[in-house]
């Protein structure tokens, strides 16, 4: 049998492969561990398939410290940023998270990026782990003198995602179940200071902590020991973004797609529409009118075998004409599933298309996507 | 009958001139659970080491090699609807493919159940 190639990020390839604050909790745990954006990181514990339905059911705790959690402060930090990315930050309510797209100036995908404003002059965000460094370069280049970008490699990041998660943690720190989706806040927990949104990457309700360090493995602790909360690898946390349409960075998106491309466009704020004054403004906003050549789908795959990234999508005569991003086995829906780049003729729900994997058909639909429906806590209505 | 291992983890049951062939408990263990399996057509013939088969965890996908030459007689049915039988019966009901050996004398190459599990303990 030939070894499994992982699906780890084999794009950075450091000298060092380093350790995060939970290293030893999650080996203690029985976690497999693999190399992940320059770190040591848990691909799964008990299996990948328990770990997933265990998270749509009840909660999982993501141990994601490997992102980079960034700080940045300074008198008009919130316009200094709109340079960079097409979100609306300037008069963006506080503690308020958004999603948003560092875009070089061709309107190509630098990373993807969740921000909060915490004060007029603070705006915290979180960046991919493996493009952190970049992003930090590309900042620091664009941003003017009197902005102090932090990155905090102090602070751990734990995820805890599913339907039963809020509950789970609120009984640990009170008052994080009144937040709603996208809310963020600070809280107290045994004297630490926390950062909570509620937020994720998994389709389901839940929360992101921000937690310094030394305190991350006595929280990790203290979760885990609430009968929802089971540790949960990075293999189920790629099968559940999958299923909640979610695109990974590096993957589903690159520096070669822009925002129109990978249907992200809800990210592109209309007063910074209407300003043209984003980076690459003109060419995302022109294929915002017209549609973009090629689009990002969702695919149910016909049969049993995952297709997963780099089959192609063919044309009748066997021409390449799109390419698979993503693709697995998905728990929930008990199908393959996939996203692809398709060109625009076929990005329809309901057209069938043709991939192809190691010289093998394969058949699949387009689907609309989320693939699993999103069950994010928007208030009591 | 005799059973023999190889070091990319496949088994392979021998009982006259008719061989069967999965993967190993520990392969199972490794690759996780497994959602698909492409075995053999019957009639194919294989040489030692070919890719045999196809085995799709969730996470990834597997080459199976000939662990012997000899020609496919029969791909496990049942693995079609129920590829988790990799999983939970690795080195009986989740059998891959029988085949005939056309060289027998390929089977000395192998380890035995005990060199096997030596083997693995070294991983």
């Amino acid at each position: 049998m030939s070894d499994p190639v992982l699906d780890t990020d084999d794009d950075l390839e450091p000298i060092e492969i380093l350790t995060l604050p939970l290293d030893a909790w999650h080996r203690h745990r029985g976690a497999r561990m693999v190399e992940f954006a320059g770190y040591h990181m848990p691909v799964q514990y008990e299996g990948i398939m328990a770990e997933h339905l265990w998270t749509r059911e009840h909660a999982g705790l993501f141990d994601v410290s490997h992102m980079g959690q960034l700080s940045l402060t300074g008198p008009g930090v919130a316009v200094a940023l709109e340079a960079l990315m097409p979100a609306a930050i300037s008069d963006a309510p506080l503690n308020k998270a958004r999603y948003s797209l560092l875009l070089d100036d061709a309107g190509g995908v630098l990373d993807d990026l969740m921000l909060t404003p915490q004060a007029e002059d603070r705006v915290y965000m979180v960046v991919n782990g493996a493009t952190k460094y970049d992003d930090v370069a590309h900042m620091i280049e664009r941003l003017p003198d009197e902005i102090t970008l932090n990155l905090m490699e102090e602070h751990g990041l734990l995820a805890v995602q599913g339907p039963e998660a809020v509950a789970a943690v609120a009984r640990l720190i009170p008052g994080v179940d009144a937040l709603v989706f996208m809310q963020a806040g600070a809280f107290d927990w045994q004297g630490h200071a926390l950062w909570i949104s509620r937020s994720g990457y998994t389709g389901e309700d839940g929360v992101e902590i921000s937690v310094p360090a030394e305190a991350a493995v006595a929280l990790a602790d203290a979760l885990v020991a609430q009968p929802e909360i089971r540790p949960i690898g990075l293999g189920a946390r790629d099968s559940l973004r999958l299923e909640a349409g979610l695109p990974l960075y590096g993957h589903d998106l690159d520096p070669t797609t822009t925002p129109v491309m990978a249907d992200l466009a809800f990210a592109l704020a209309k007063r910074r529409r209407e300003a043209a004054d984003f980076p690459g403004a003109a060419r995302i906003l022109a294929e915002r009118e017209q549609g973009a050549a090629l689009r990002r789908v969702g695919l149910l795959v016909e049969g049993r075998q995952p297709v997963r990234e780099g089959a192609t999508v063919v044309d009748v005569g066997g021409e390449s004409v799109g390419r698979v991003t993503s693709g697995g086995f998905a728990p929930s829906v008990g199908a393959p599933i996939a996203m692809a780049y398709v060109p625009a003729a076929l990005a329809a729900p309901g057209t069938r298309v043709t991939l192809s994997q190691r010289g093998k058909p394969h058949q699949a639909t387009v689907a609309p996507m989320p693939f699993v429906p999103h069950r994010y806590f928007r208030g009591v209505k | 009958m005799s059973r023999y291992f190889t070091e990319d983890h496949e088994w392979i049951e021998v009982d006259g001139q008719t061989g069967t062939v999965g993967i190993s408990d520990y392969a199972q263990g490794q690759l996780g659970d497994i959602v698909f399996v492409e075995a053999p057509d019957s009639g194919r013939s294989l040489s030692k080491g070919d890719e045999a088969a196809v085995v799709e965890s969730v996470k990834a996908a597997s080459d199976v090699y000939a662990p012997v030459s000899g020609t496919v007689t029969e791909g496990n049915p049942a693995l079609a609807d129920e590829p988790s039988l990799v999983n939970s019966d690795p080195e009986g009901e989740g059998w891959f493919f029988k085949l005939t050996l056309s060289d027998p004398s390929e089977l000395e190459a192998l380890m035995d159940e005990t060199a096997y599990a030596a083997f693995v303990a070294k991983l």
